[in-house]
């Protein structure tokens, strides 16, 4: 007796019946996914080229290192030095990783291993929260409430006790490198202690339950499981926040003091790359435009490289988590 | 298939509603003719850009001036004077507005064309405020505040100070300076004057919409040197007269070259114009004037146009400015601008008739 066997179609068939509807669709979004990353990528491309090239009759005039390290700023006589832009850029980037990397990993900590789950909810929200301000709002609240409440009596106590070192040294004006800092520091701590916990959530709970298993306490817990397995990715967030810290520019700009100088001093003004671009490039002639987009070129490289450090470290350390994890 | 149908019926139904709210439009439009003493009824469209000292006074005025002439639409975006010079020699813009008038190479560019008018719509001035509780009515002259400013002058109760204020119980306060920390047409005045008043100042810093200043922190905007000023007991600044009587910021009189002590106002202001010769071209300054009674630091605010602008815009451009000229002094009084005198005003109007015709 022959048994009808179901027929299966042949690989033949099965391309022209099964493949056809489904080829065009695939075709259009492959193209479109393709078209959309690449447009992307070139605008970035675009941009930093663009910038550049317009930018290059300043690095040729003051030459590279004259116009990295010069010191002076004075677009009348066509004098450039970005010097005192990029210390004060760093210095209030420091500033703001040293006070609120630290707040922001213990947010994380608390959110992710001590809070119960409910409020951990609510609270993560919040901090969130904080993230989807408006910076022009930070620097509107950092110079009419902020700074003269808190900050400037804060740093009147800093003057007066410590005064006698030179990071501490007066006179004291209320906006200065440690304001913008300060500022600076609360808006990078959503992003800080959002990847945080991203991070400590991938701690493997076995890993958590050995440590408690053989007595350790809470605490002694986190630092046994949680931050050895964490340290790349925290990395990697500050990095982030650091980007953050780096590119921010209306709050520079109200905070900062416009100072163009070098002080010591975290208690005087300064300036930054991002706030000179942003107060000068309105009224600016041909040449100081030039001088600008260099200032931006500069901002580029050191913003883009630290992002690229972040992601490659953020990559790297999640990788080697899930492959240790099994 | 049922639901194949639906969804395209779906489509040209949201398509037709699509259409017939478009289509509304060819009902609502005006023609606005006949509602003015315009012989003609003005239509189109006018760009302008340039200075933020004068955007409050423009605003008011067009849109004063478009209620009497609905058809005519006049953008004025306030980018900044250096802005507006760049866009006007650019001819992005069919009129600029600058408060400092066009220097030499801007003119040579902007001349390239077609013969450049500057017009002088109002003056304004530039105050020195302070902060110093229960100190009201402080006086200082070019040299004091040059001092101040150039980092020599560093308390309240410096000699040179005292000696112009007798009388006045000044405290053992350090000064601190505040100027602007963007590029503005306030600092070009300001140091403007402290340069032809000061032969040092001339020397170190010269004048600018931006300087490199010897000392002091910097604001942003009039707002951001206001707010810097009222958080540090014994700061000074300086910002427009305008925006010092709105704020209630305590600013300073100035003895001017004539020697007399002068508190700043528009009247003061007004008078700065007094007896000066107004070059042919209109590109005057103010700024240490011989007036008498005039406020040393007192500064015009132009709109440049061109002699070949296009004919239908120019018809619009002076309409509008003969108008501002003559029927905007109130408006501009009102929201504390100097109203330019009349002489000035004739010269202005004539400027003004040459506009597309040149």
């Amino acid at each position: 007796m022959t048994v009808e066997t179901p027929s299966h179609p042949s690989a033949e068939q099965r391309r022209t019946l099964v493949d056809r509807p489904r080829r065009r669709g695939d075709r259009f979004f492959r193209r479109g996914t393709v078209i959309a990353s690449s447009t992307v990528l070139l605008l970035l491309g675009l941009m930093v080229v663009t910038t550049a090239l317009s930018s290059w009759s300043v690095f040729a005039s003051q030459g590279i290192g004259g116009f990295l390290f010069g010191m002076r700023w004075v677009p009348a006589e066509g004098i450039f030095g970005a010097l005192p832009f990029v210390y004060g850029t760093l210095v209030t980037a420091v500033i703001a990783i040293v006070v609120g990397v630290p707040i922001a990993v213990l947010i994380a900590l608390y959110l992710s291993e001590i809070a119960p789950r409910g409020v951990a909810r609510r609270v993560s929200y919040l901090v969130d929260l904080l993230a989807a301000i408006p910076s022009v709002v930070y620097a509107m609240w950092g110079v009419f409430v902020f700074v003269p409440v808190v900050l400037k009596p804060v740093q009147d106590f800093l003057a007066r006790y410590l005064g006698w070192s030179k990071v501490f040294e007066g006179p004291v004006f209320g906006l200065s490198y440690l304001s913008v800092g300060l500022v600076l520091s609360i808006m990078i701590v959503p992003i800080v202690s959002a990847v945080c916990r991203e991070v400590f959530a991938t701690v493997p709970q076995a890993e958590r339950e050995a440590a408690l298993a053989v007595g350790a306490t809470r605490w002694e817990m986190i630092r046994l499981a949680v931050l050895p397995r964490s340290r790349s990715g925290i990395v990697g967030a500050v990095m982030l926040g650091l980007g953050r810290a780096l590119g921010e520019t209306i709050v520079a700009a109200v905070l900062i003091g416009s100072q163009v100088d070098i002080h010591a001093s975290v208690l005087q003004p300064g300036y930054t790359m991002a706030a000179v671009i942003a107060n000068q490039f309105a009224e600016a002639d041909s040449s100081q435009v030039r001088a600008l987009l260099g200032l931006s070129v500069v901002l580029f490289v050191i913003t883009i490289a630290v992002n690229v450090i972040a992601r490659l470290i953020v990559a790297r350390s999640s990788g080697a988590i899930r492959k240790v994890g099994g | 298939m049922f639901r194949r149908t639906g969804r395209a019926a779906a489509v040209v139904l949201a398509l037709a509603l699509v259409a017939v709210a478009c289509g509304d439009d060819s009902t609502t439009t005006t023609t606005g003719a006949g509602t003015g003493t315009t012989s003609a009824a003005l239509a189109g469209t006018l760009d302008g850009a340039g200075a933020t000292f004068p955007a409050p006074i423009y605003l008011e005025w067009i849109g004063q001036y478009q209620a009497e002439n609905p058809d005519v639409l006049v953008n004025y975006q306030s980018i900044g004077s250096g802005g507006g010079v760049t866009n006007f020699i650019g001819q992005t813009v069919d009129f600029g507005a600058s408060d400092a008038f066009l220097t030499e190479d801007e003119l040579t560019q902007a001349s390239a064309n077609g013969t450049v008018y500057h017009i002088p719509m109002v003056f304004g001035a530039v105050v020195p405020a302070y902060n110093l509780p229960g100190i009201e009515g402080l006086t200082l002259d070019c040299d004091a505040l040059t001092g101040i400013f150039m980092g020599d002058i560093t308390t309240w109760n410096d000699p040179a100070i005292a000696a112009l204020n007798a009388g006045v119980d000044l405290p053992d306060q350090a000064i601190q300076v505040v100027h602007r920390s963007d590029g503005s047409g306030t600092t070009n005045t300001f140091t403007l004057y402290l340069d032809l008043c000061n032969a040092a100042w001339s020397a170190a810093v010269g004048h600018g919409k931006t300087v490199e200043w010897p000392v002091g922190v910097g604001g942003e905007g009039n707002e951001g040197v206001s707010a810097a000023i009222a958080q540090s007991v014994g700061s000074i600044g300086y910002v427009e007269l305008a925006y010092a009587v709105q704020s209630g910021l305590s600013t300073t009189a100035m003895v001017n070259k004539s020697g007399n002590a002068i508190e700043a106002s528009l009247a003061s202001t007004s008078a700065a114009a007094e007896g000066v010769v107004f070059p042919d071209d209109l590109r005057f300054t103010l700024v240490n004037t011989d007036a008498p009674q005039g406020w040393p630091i007192s500064s015009a605010t132009w709109i440049l146009a061109y002699g070949n602008m296009d004919p239908d815009k120019a018809v619009l451009l002076r309409s509008f400015l003969t108008w501002a000229l003559t029927e905007g002094d109130a408006t501009a009084e009102s929201l504390d601008y100097a109203p330019i005198p009349d002489l000035l005003q004739q010269k202005a109007l004539a400027f003004v008739d040459l506009i597309g015709n040149s």
